[in-house]
């Protein structure tokens, strides 16, 4: 169990780096801003004390590894400071924090994230497996033409093909998932059907071909063959020598396509005129309101870290080789 | 690919056979093609023609487009007839003409960017390779941090820096998308880099850049090639999910991605003209996977 226990302290410590290390990057990406920001921001009627007061509530007046330690305080207690949005409003006006804005979009996201990360992990794990177990039989064929060509489609294309037949042809679901926060739960799910839709259909393709290729890997190696022709039950096989050894790509290859769905929800969200934190980043990307950007995109890269974190985690804690050590 | 059908490992055999009867040796480079394409199984065929198509789109835009990219030559939305083949769009400028344009900018830009991204990556890729010792380190760690974060997040942070234009969107995934290609091709270039030859021309005295371009590059190129295919749909994709989301290239240029989002509204009256862009996106990026397939198996065939 030490082996294991030292392993997964070292890859935490890596987690820990890449994440500061990306903080530092996302922190950095405000120091680029063209000096002439302020004005851009406020307008070419800024006086100079609302730029000077604008300067100094960014702190551009202190020096930036002061900045970014004040900033990253600031974040670890969920403060990310005011949206540039409400800059306008200096002069006396209520500035809306950043926190604000994403809270309740971050909460969206999630819900949407997590129906079709529910729906897509058992359905392309089931069809990955039956397509590695039947490989080269039309079913694979079938199944690997039609994943090819969805993972070869921009997202937003399958998203309006969805809407146009599911929505406007037939009107079965709704066409906008326009939510707020007190549509109760079940209208939610019926809102979101088709977002959800759609990032199953993308997810999917992807994490079937992974899970076909990763199960294919593993049942062409020789102890594999050696037990089959022993002439074990197939079932035997599969539970007692696959398995265990299938953990670790399985586990990959669920974290590399939530991650994946991160991109995804970008897209399907302004299609479906979503609330969530990817059209907020978008949104914000467009009026330039640099603190909400590097809010979203941190907790962003935060996701995507976490997840590629976990699955190397799972893959040590399930690798015979350090479970059971000689 | 234009290996010699004569290079099989039975050396002797093939020497004897080139004495015997010389003019059966030597195809030139465009008859070998000509064949291995005649060869190519179907979907690659397929995948071809769909290629070329949307190259001469994009080449003779002007000649073939009825109507110019930007000229206002109807009503707003006008439905599908015979002087609009696929009606007009939210300005009153016409569909097919504005499809045909978009290949030129929508395929350009991604063509670029992908060429970009792969002379940055390439290049530094080999240069890691050669240099190994801290170089590599350096370049490897620094790819380790760009790829930390999702492409998409990354980009849309550094446009709103800049701010959205296309110049800016191909600068940035260049660079991006070129940690991609530094990865692969420093994988590749590490296992020529040990050969004997490459040790021979560095005795030589040969200097860096020869050693990149004339002794490692031709070696690694077949996996490069195959990439490049890989990665121009995803730079495509990319550019024209960043344009549909409004912050790639910018109106009034004509492009897919940003027609879709431009026409949405039609799709709630049941119109599928909105899906066009969004379909020649698609056709585009299965055609080059099939090519890339086939390519792919055909090199890793010769290999062994």
């Amino acid at each position: 169990m030490n082996a294991v226990f030292r392993t997964i302290l070292q890859r935490l410590g890596f987690g820990v780096l890449t994440l500061f290390v990306v903080s530092i990057i996302i922190f950095t990406t405000i120091e680029l801003l063209p000096g002439d920001f302020a004005k851009s921001i406020l307008g070419q009627s800024a006086t100079p004390e609302t730029v000077a007061a604008f300067q100094r509530q960014i702190g551009l007046d202190k020096p930036a590894p002061v900045r970014y330690f004040d900033w990253i305080v600031g974040v670890l207690q969920g403060d990310f400071g005011f949206s540039f949005a409400s800059a306008g409003a200096l002069g006396g006006g209520q500035a809306r924090t950043v926190l604000s804005l994403v809270a309740p979009r971050l909460a969206n996201t999630l819900f949407l994230a997590s129906m079709a990360a529910i729906i897509a992990v058992p359905l392309a794990l089931a069809l990955g497996m039956l397509a590695a177990l039947y490989r080269n039989s039309l079913f694979d064929r079938i199944v690997n033409l039609t994943t090819l060509t969805s993972i070869s489609v921009p997202e937003f294309f399958v998203a309006y093909i969805l809407m146009l037949f599911l929505a406007v042809k037939f009107p079965i679901f709704y066409s906008l998932a326009n939510v707020s926060l007190d549509t109760p739960f079940f209208e939610r799910l019926a809102r979101c059907a088709l977002p959800a839709m759609t990032l199953v259909l993308v997810i999917v393709a992807h994490m079937m071909r992974m899970t076909r290729a990763a199960i294919i890997n593993l049942l062409a190696s020789s102890y594999i063959e050696m037990s089959r022709l022993k002439g074990l039950s197939p079932w035997r096989i599969i539970y007692y020598h696959a398995l265990p050894n299938a953990w670790a790509p399985i586990a990959n290859v669920i974290a590399l396509n939530l991650a994946y769905l991160i991109v995804g929800v970008v897209v399907v969200e302004v299609v479906f005129v979503y609330p969530g934190i990817g059209q907020l980043m978008v949104d914000s990307v467009s009026s330039r309101d640099i603190p909400v950007v590097q809010a979203c995109a941190l907790i962003f890269a935060v996701a995507y870290v976490l997840l590629n974190l976990l699955a190397d985690v799972v893959s040590i804690v399930t690798n015979p080789r350090l479970l059971h050590p000689r | 690919m234009t290996n010699a059908p004569g290079t099989n490992p039975d050396q002797a055999n093939a020497a004897a056979i080139a004495e015997a009867a010389p003019p059966l040796q030597q195809r030139s480079r465009w008859q070998t093609a000509a064949r291995e394409l005649r060869r190519a199984p179907l979907s690659a065929q397929f995948g071809m023609i769909i290629v070329l198509f949307y190259i001469i789109l994009a080449v003779f835009a002007p000649l073939i487009a009825p109507y110019s990219e930007n000229e206002l030559v109807g009503v707003q939305y006008a439905p599908w007839s015979d002087e609009f083949v696929f009606g007009t769009d939210q300005l009153g400028r016409d569909m097919l003409s504005r499809l045909i344009f978009g290949a030129r900018n929508t395929i350009g830009i991604a063509f670029v960017t992908t060429l970009l991204a792969f002379l940055i990556g390439g290049s530094l890729g080999l240069l890691a390779s050669i240099l190994g010792g801290w170089a590599d380190q350096i370049l490897g760690r620094a790819v380790d941090v760009l790829m930390a974060i999702p492409l998409l997040i990354f980009a849309l942070v550094l446009l709103s820096i800049v701010g959205p234009s296309w110049i800016n969107l191909a600068l940035i995934i260049a660079v991006l998308d070129s940690t991609r290609v530094f990865r692969l091709s420093r994988a590749v270039a590490m296992n020529v880099v040990v050969m004997d030859f490459v040790e021979a021309a560095r005795l030589q005295g040969e200097g860096l850049s020869w050693i990149m371009a004339r002794e490692i590059l031709p070696n690694i190129l077949p996996p490069l090639v195959a990439e490049f295919g890989l990665r121009f749909c995803f730079v495509f994709l990319t550019v024209s999910a960043l344009s549909f989301l409004g912050l790639g290239i910018q109106p009034p240029a004509a492009d897919w991605g940003s027609m879709v989002r431009e026409n949405a509204t039609l799709i709630n009256y049941g119109d599928i003209t909105p899906l066009l862009p969004a379909a020649a996106i698609a056709l585009l990026t299965v055609a080059v996977n099939f090519v890339v397939d086939w390519f792919l198996h055909k090199t890793s065939g010769l290999k062994e």
